[in-house]
C-alpha cells in the first residue's frame, strides 16, 4: 500500500510543489501553518483541483491533471478524519457509524462494525446524539466512521488539534492501533512535533509549499537543520520493555542500552516509542560518573547547527540518533565538531506522559 | 355542514384552503431549487433572479394581478399556448387563484428555505461525501434533513399568505362566488353589501386565527431548527 503524490498548485504567497511516494504506515505531512500541508491533503481528498499533479493510492489513479482524470470525492474510498469531526447532528452515533457502508460498493472488503466499536470504547454511546458526546468520544466516533467506509486510506487532518490535553492523550492510543493493530494506511496533517513523534511511519516535513525533509520519523526528527525551536525540537527511539524494577523504574533495551523511566503500563516484551526532548539531553565527555541521571548513552557527533544562542548537537548512539540542546559556551568547552565521541545524559524522569507511545504488544 | 357559517362563507373557506394548499404544494420544489441555487451557487444573475423572487413582495399586489393576466389571460402570450396546445386556461378560474397565491408567496418561502440552507455547514456535507455519497444524496440524507424544520416553517408561511392574497388574485381571476371567491375576496365582497358585516366579521375572525397559527407554528419550527444545527 503506498500512495504517490505529485502535485504544483499556486497558492497566495507561494507555489506548492511536493512529489513523494508514501510507504506503507502512517505518513505525516508536517510543517508550520500555511506551509501546505493540508492543501496537500485536500488535493488527495478530491476536495482541491491541483494546477497540475498526479495522485495515485495503491497504483489506482485519483488525478492525473495530465491525462484529465480527477476522480471525484465520493468516489476516492477515502475516509477522512477531520479536525472538527465533523458527525452528523441528526443522526445517532450508530447511524453516523453506519452512514459510509450504504455508499460502500459491493465488491468492498467487509469491516467488523462490533470488532471497530469495541476497539475505539464507543458501545456504551451507539444510541446517543453527537450533540451529548464530549469532545474525545466525538473524534473516536468520527475515527469510526471513517474505518467503516472500509477506505484504501485514512486521511487525518490535524484530527487532535481541536482537542484539549487530556482528550489528545484519550485519542492518540485509538491512532496508534490504527496503525499498529489495524495497519490501516494513512496520511496525518500536523504540526506537533510530539503527535509527529508518536504516530509517524514516515515524515514529510514541509515548509513554503516545498517538501524540505522527507524519510523516516526517527531521521527526520533527530535532523538539527530541521528541528523546532523549545521543547519542539526533540528525537524518537524505539525501545523495548525488559522488565519492572521494585524501586519504581522500567528498564527499557535501546539498541542495546539500557533505558530507565519510571514505571510504565506496559509488560516485558512491549515495543514502545520514547520521544526525547532536545533540551533534557545533555552533553559530557567520556564516561561520567556520581550523576543522579540513569541513561547515559555513548554517541558521536554527526553534525550541528547553531540555533539563536544554543547549539542543535545530533548524536548517533547505538539507540538511534538523538538530539542535544546546549548552550554555544557549552559547545566550545566541550569542542563539539563532527565525529567528536560524547555521551548523552537523559535524566529518567524529563519524559512526559505525552512523549511516551502507548506500547504495542 | 355547520351552522355557523352560511354556504357563500363555507365556499369561500374551503376554496381558499384548496387554493392555499395546491399552491403551497406546487411552489415548494421550485422554492427548494431557487433557494439553493441562491444560498449556493455563484453564478451571471445571481442578483437578477434574487430580485425576480423578491418583485412581489414589493410590487403592488394588482400590478402583479395584471401582469398575470397578461402573460396567462386568454391572450396573453404563455397563456394563449396554453389553451390552444393543453386546453388549460387559468384566468377566471380557481386554478388561476393557486397561481396567483403562488406567485405572492413565493417569496415568503424562499427566504425561509435559504436561511436554513445557509445556515448548514457545508463542511457535513463534504465529509458526506468523503464517505462515499454522490451529491444528490448528500442531499438527501444530510442538507435536506437538517433544513427540513426550516421548508416546512417556510410552507406555513407561504400557505397562509397565499390563504390571505387578495389584489393579485382579484385582478387576475376576479371574485366569482363558488369559482374564484376566495376569504379575502369573500371579505371584501361582503363589505360592499349592506348587512354583511356579520359574515364579515366571521371571515376576518378565521383569517386572524389562520395567520397567527402559521407565526406560531413557523417560528417554533425555525427555533428547532437552530438547536438542531448547533447541535
Amino acid at each position: 500500500m503506498t500512495v504517490s503524490i505529485a502535485l504544483r498548485h499556486r497558492l497566495s504567497g507561494f507555489t506548492l510543489d511536493v512529489a513523494f511516494d508514501a510507504p506503507p504506515g502512517v505518513t505525516v505531512l508536517f510543517g508550520p501553518s500555511g506551509s501546505g500541508k493540508s492543501t496537500v491533503l485536500n488535493a488527495v481528498a478530491g476536495l482541491l483541483r491541483v494546477d497540475a499533479g498526479r495522485i495515485a493510492v495503491n497504483g489506482r489513479v485519483l488525478t492525473d491533471t495530465a491525462r484529465g482524470v480527477q476522480v471525484p470525492p465520493h468516489r476516492r474510498r477515502l475516509g477522512v478524519i477531520f479536525q472538527d469531526g465533523r458527525l452528523f447532528p441528526h443522526l445517532s452515533v450508530r447511524q453516523n457509524l453506519r452512514y459510509g457502508r450504504w455508499f460502500a460498493p459491493r465488491d468492498t472488503p467487509p469491516v467488523s462494525e462490533p470488532a471497530i466499536v469495541e476497539m475505539l470504547g464507543i458501545g456504551a454511546l451507539l444510541d446517543r446524539a453527537p450533540a451529548t458526546l464530549s469532545g474525545g468520544e466525538r473524534q473516536r466516533v468520527a475515527i469510526g466512521r471513517a474505518l467503516l467506509a472500509a477506505p484504501r486510506l485514512i486521511l487525518a487532518d490535524e484530527p487532535l488539534s481541536a482537542l484539549d490535553d487530556d482528550r489528545k492523550a484519550e485519542i492518540m492510543p485509538y491512532l496508534e492501533r490504527l496503525r499498529d493493530d489495524l495497519r490501516v494506511p494513512m496520511l496525518y496533517v500536523s504540526h506537533s512535533p510530539a503527535e509527529v513523534a508518536r504516530i509517524a511511519t514516515t515524515v514529510a516535513m514541509l515548509d513554503a509549499g516545498r517538501l524540505v525533509r522527507f524519510g523516516p520519523a526517527a531521521e527526520v526528527l533527530a535532523d538539527p537543520a530541521v528541528a523546532g525551536r523549545g521543547r519542539d525540537a526533540g528525537a524518537v527511539i524505539a525501545a523495548r520493555v525488559v522488565c519492572h524494577h521494585a524501586d519504581g523504574v522500567t528498564e527499557l533495551d535501546a539498541g542495546g542500552l539500557a533505558l530507565f523511566l519510571p514505571t510504565l503500563a506496559a509488560q516485558p516484551g512491549d515495543r514502545l516509542r520514547l520521544r526525547i526532548a532536545a533540551q533534557d539531553v545533555m552533553l559530557a565527555r567520556g564516561q561520567p560518573s556520581g550523576l543522579s541521571a540513569l541513561n547515559i548513552l555513548p554517541g558521536t557527533v554527526e553534525s550541528l547547527r547553531e540555533d539563536g544562542g544554543s547549539v542543535l548537537v545530533r548524536l548517533s548512539t547505538p539507540a538511534g540518533p538523538l538530539l542535544s540542546r546546549i548552550t554555544l559556551r557549552s559547545a566550545g568547552q566541550l569542542q563539539v565538531a563532527p565525529g567528536a565521541p560524547l555521551t548523552a545524559i537523559v535524566k529518567s524522569l524529563s519524559q512526559g506522559p505525552d512523549d511516551v507511545g502507548t506500547p504495542v504488544h | 355542514m355547520a351552522a355557523w357559517l352560511t354556504p357563500q362563507e363555507w365556499d369561500a373557506l374551503r376554496l381558499s384552503l384548496r387554493v392555499a394548499f395546491w399552491a403551497t404544494l406546487a411552489s415548494l420544489p421550485l422554492a427548494l431549487f431557487v433557494a439553493h441555487a441562491l444560498a449556493r451557487w455563484r453564478f451571471r444573475g445571481h442578483a437578477v433572479l434574487n430580485g425576480l423572487v423578491h418583485l412581489p413582495l414589493v410590487m403592488p399586489p394588482v400590478v402583479t394581478g395584471y401582469l398575470l393576466l397578461l402573460t396567462f389571460g386568454r391572450r396573453g402570450w404563455v397563456g394563449q399556448h396554453l389553451d390552444q396546445w393543453f386546453g388549460i386556461v387559468l384566468a377566471f378560474r380557481w386554478t388561476g387563484a393557486v397561481l396567483a397565491a403562488a406567485v405572492m408567496a413565493f417569496p415568503l418561502m424562499v427566504r425561509a428555505i435559504r436561511l436554513s440552507i445557509e445556515a448548514v455547514d457545508p463542511r457535513l456535507e463534504q465529509a458526506a461525501g468523503s464517505l462515499g455519497a454522490p451529491a444528490p444524496w448528500v442531499w438527501v440524507t444530510v442538507t435536506l434533513p437538517l433544513i427540513l424544520p426550516g421548508v416546512i416553517a417556510g410552507a406555513i408561511l407561504a400557505f397562509a399568505k397565499a390563504m390571505g392574497e387578495f389584489g393579485a388574485t382579484i385582478t387576475f381571476v376576479s371574485n366569482i362566488p363558488g369559482q374564484t371567491q376566495t376569504l379575502p375576496s369573500a371579505i371584501y365582497a361582503f363589505l360592499q353589501v349592506p348587512g354583511g358585516e356579520a359574515s364579515a366579521a366571521r371571515l376576518v375572525a378565521i383569517s386572524l386565527f389562520v395567520a397567527m397559527a402559521a407565526l406560531v407554528a413557523s417560528e417554533a419550527l425555525s427555533r428547532r431548527l437552530a438547536r438542531r444545527i448547533a447541535g
